[in-house]
């Protein structure tokens, strides 16, 4: 039996940009690109971490535009393909041929994981600029199996080339992982990829369950950056998958290298499992609510748990940043009563 | 007292809502409902008594007597409807994304738009929203507006939904040329939960003038909420407005009134509860009944 290959797309340009309240600038896209590119990463994702036009009050200003970083990243990548998120909703098909003209060849478009249907124009819109199109389904816990395939389905319809499941509040266990890629094998002709967050520590494993399961895409983040505890850490997973016999074309020692020598002087904050991303994964809240949680809590006076804890009460889903003040607010009235 | 006919193109769930809107007004009375065929809106128009067509706006146009109609179609309708009602004299209250007129947020502008043939009522969200950055903008200028537009998955009809870009891009203008701000920005948010959610709408202003006291922003704000709350009773404050140095934040909801659509639908409502209100205003005038002026 041949090697399994593994597509690995790498999110740390964009995922990775929560962790540094979307403060990348050229050099540092320049030498992770670059790098990325050197050690075979077949996909290299750039945007604001809220997707194209995310820059706001309310996900956060870009200390540098993501346009301006998608052509600093163009100049050092060769082989591998530019990346961008949009969320429809937030992210428009204006953008995206902005973000095309940078030198941006895929995008992945992305929505709750109920909601596949507002992606059907900006699918089409990235099909015809000739990209290569991912449909990305988000805070798939929040959904069952069956139905999530349904939503697939209709991204498979409008013409993505992949879907990708995202766990983004990191509360998946391994079976859910597993139970989910079933389902959308099942029912897809495309390939099926996956999204991780390390919330409760399951990345890699979660990851591997995913793979088992039958998808053909993994994301993963060097050292691991991105939203709550971050991602699935990128070079570790070259080491796993090369233990496990997949085929990635990744340079295992190159990345090493990548998350030692380069990543350490960007990093903002120790990309680990704090009582607050563990609270995420634990409540199935969405990862980048993390640092605004911590903001409104110290604004507030309140305990970042609680606040987390609300925000999964009331089932609060991605983009809804602004919910936080919202909660933090409510939090304080009745403390006061 | 004697009522301006008025005429709703699109029978469907907003049409309705309208029509029921209609029926509680002062000012108006249902002249036709007009669709392209036979449905279960026009149905339902006919079975409480209003005249009904399914030859859309040639039908309307043909009516004389009415004076004012609410086009709750698409944007590809209208385009094509607009030049024949201005033909027959009927003033156009758009609710699509066409856009054909000026902008018209009720509180802040409607007296402005009093005699044009054709206005468009921006987005359920502009609607929201809007009022709100021009509350903050006449009083203290605004460098930049973002909002955020919350609505319950079920609210969100097939076209919102196969358009998200006409919501961001329309409500970010109107922002801007209604709204008063140099910049605007727009973000919406479809939440799916069960029970729905109440529309929720945030709005974040960048003052120009730091010098205002933030008693002066918070009093502007309260004074248009209590505009609104004329014709949009479920309007109200979540969170009063924050002041952190040049940024003010406010976070709203409205609740929808229930007519035809659920109340989570505070969305739909309130978009119909301004073009109605609009409505009235210009049917007060045809009347030559004296408005109140809304506050500027």
């Amino acid at each position: 039996m041949s090697e399994q290959h593994i597509h690995v797309v790498d999110t740390t340009l964009r995922d990775g940009s929560h962790a540094v309240r979307h403060s990348f600038d050229r050099e540092q896209v320049a030498a992770i690109a670059g790098g990325l590119d050197r050690c075979g990463v077949e996909f290299i994702e750039l945007s604001h971490g809220d997707g194209l036009g995310g820059s706001s009050y309310t996900y956060g200003f870009s200390k540098v535009d993501e346009l301006e970083l998608l052509k600093a990243a163009a100049e050092h990548v060769k082989n591998a393909r530019l990346t961008v998120l949009l969320l429809p909703g937030i992210g428009t098909i204006e953008r995206l041929k902005e973000a095309s003209d940078c030198g941006a060849s895929a995008v992945r478009v992305a929505t709750h994981i109920t909601e596949a249907d507002v992606s059907a124009q900006h699918i089409a819109a990235a099909k015809d600029l000739g990209m290569f199109v991912v449909g990305f389904l988000m805070l798939a816990h929040m959904s069952e199996p069956e139905a999530i395939a349904e939503e697939a389905l209709k991204m498979e319809s409008y013409g993505a080339d992949y879907v990708n499941i995202a766990d983004s509040a990191g509360y998946l266990l391994p079976e859910g992982v597993k139970l989910r890629i079933e389902a959308l094998k099942r029912a897809l002709r495309i390939p099926i990829g996956f999204h991780a967050h390390n919330n409760l520590s399951l990345a890699v494993a979660n990851s591997l369950a995913a793979i088992d399961a039958g998808a053909a895409y993994i994301d993963a983040t060097l050292c691991g950056l991105g939203a709550g505890a971050g991602n699935t850490q990128l070079e570790v997973l070259a080491g796993v998958l090369q233990r496990k016999g997949c085929e990635t074309g990744l340079d295992f020692y190159g990345l090493m290298d990548m998350a030692r020598d380069v990543m350490p002087p960007i990093m903002q904050r120790p990309q680990v499992i704090d009582t607050g991303s563990l609270m995420l994964g634990y409540s199935g809240v969405y990862s980048s609510f993390l640092l605004h949680v911590y903001n409104a809590a110290e604004r507030f006076k309140l305990e970042p748990r609680d606040i987390m804890m609300e925000l999964g009460r009331r089932k609060m889903i991605g983009g809804q940043e602004d919910m936080i003040v919202d909660v933090s607010y409510q939090l304080s009235q009745n403390r006061k009563h | 007292m004697d009522r301006i006919k008025a005429g709703i193109i699109g029978p469907g769930n907003i049409g309705a809502d309208l029509m029921y809107k209609v029926f509680r007004s002062k000012y108006l009375e249902m002249g036709m409902m007009a669709g392209i065929v036979e449905s279960e809106g026009i149905r339902r128009a006919r079975s409480m008594g209003v005249k009904t067509s399914t030859l859309g706006a040639a039908a309307i146009t043909g009516e004389r007597d009415i004076k004012i109609v609410f086009e709750a179609t698409s944007a590809a309708a209208h385009l094509n409807n607009a030049p024949l009602l201005r033909e027959a004299g009927q003033i156009a209250i758009d609710l699509t994304p066409a856009a054909v007129g000026p902008y018209c947020v009720p509180c802040v502008n409607l007296n402005a738009l009093s005699h044009e043939p054709n206005i468009n009522m921006v987005t359920c969200g502009g609607q929201a929203t809007i009022p709100i950055v021009y509350a903050v903008s006449r009083v203290a200028g605004a460098e930049y507006a973002e909002i955020v537009a919350c609505i319950s998955s079920r609210s969100a009809g097939p076209g919102t939904r196969a358009n998200m870009d006409e919501f961001t891009e329309t409500t970010s203008r109107a922002i801007e040329v209604v709204g008063g701000a140099e910049r605007g920005k727009a973000i919406i948010v479809l939440n799916p939960a069960d029970p729905p959610l109440m529309m929720t709408n945030t709005v974040i202003v960048r003052v120009k003038d730091r010098s205002v006291p933030a008693d002066r922003i918070t009093a502007s704000i309260g004074e248009i909420v209590a505009e609104i709350q004329k014709y949009v009773p479920g309007y109200k404050l979540r969170v009063p407005p924050i002041i952190e140095g040049e940024k003010v934040t406010t976070i709203i909801e409205v609740q929808g009134q229930g007519d035809f659509l659920p109340p989570y639908s505070g969305n739909l409502d309130i978009i119909n509860s301004a073009a109605v209100a609009a409505a009235e205003r210009l049917a007060a005038n045809l009347l030559g009944i004296p408005g109140e002026e809304p506050s500027k």
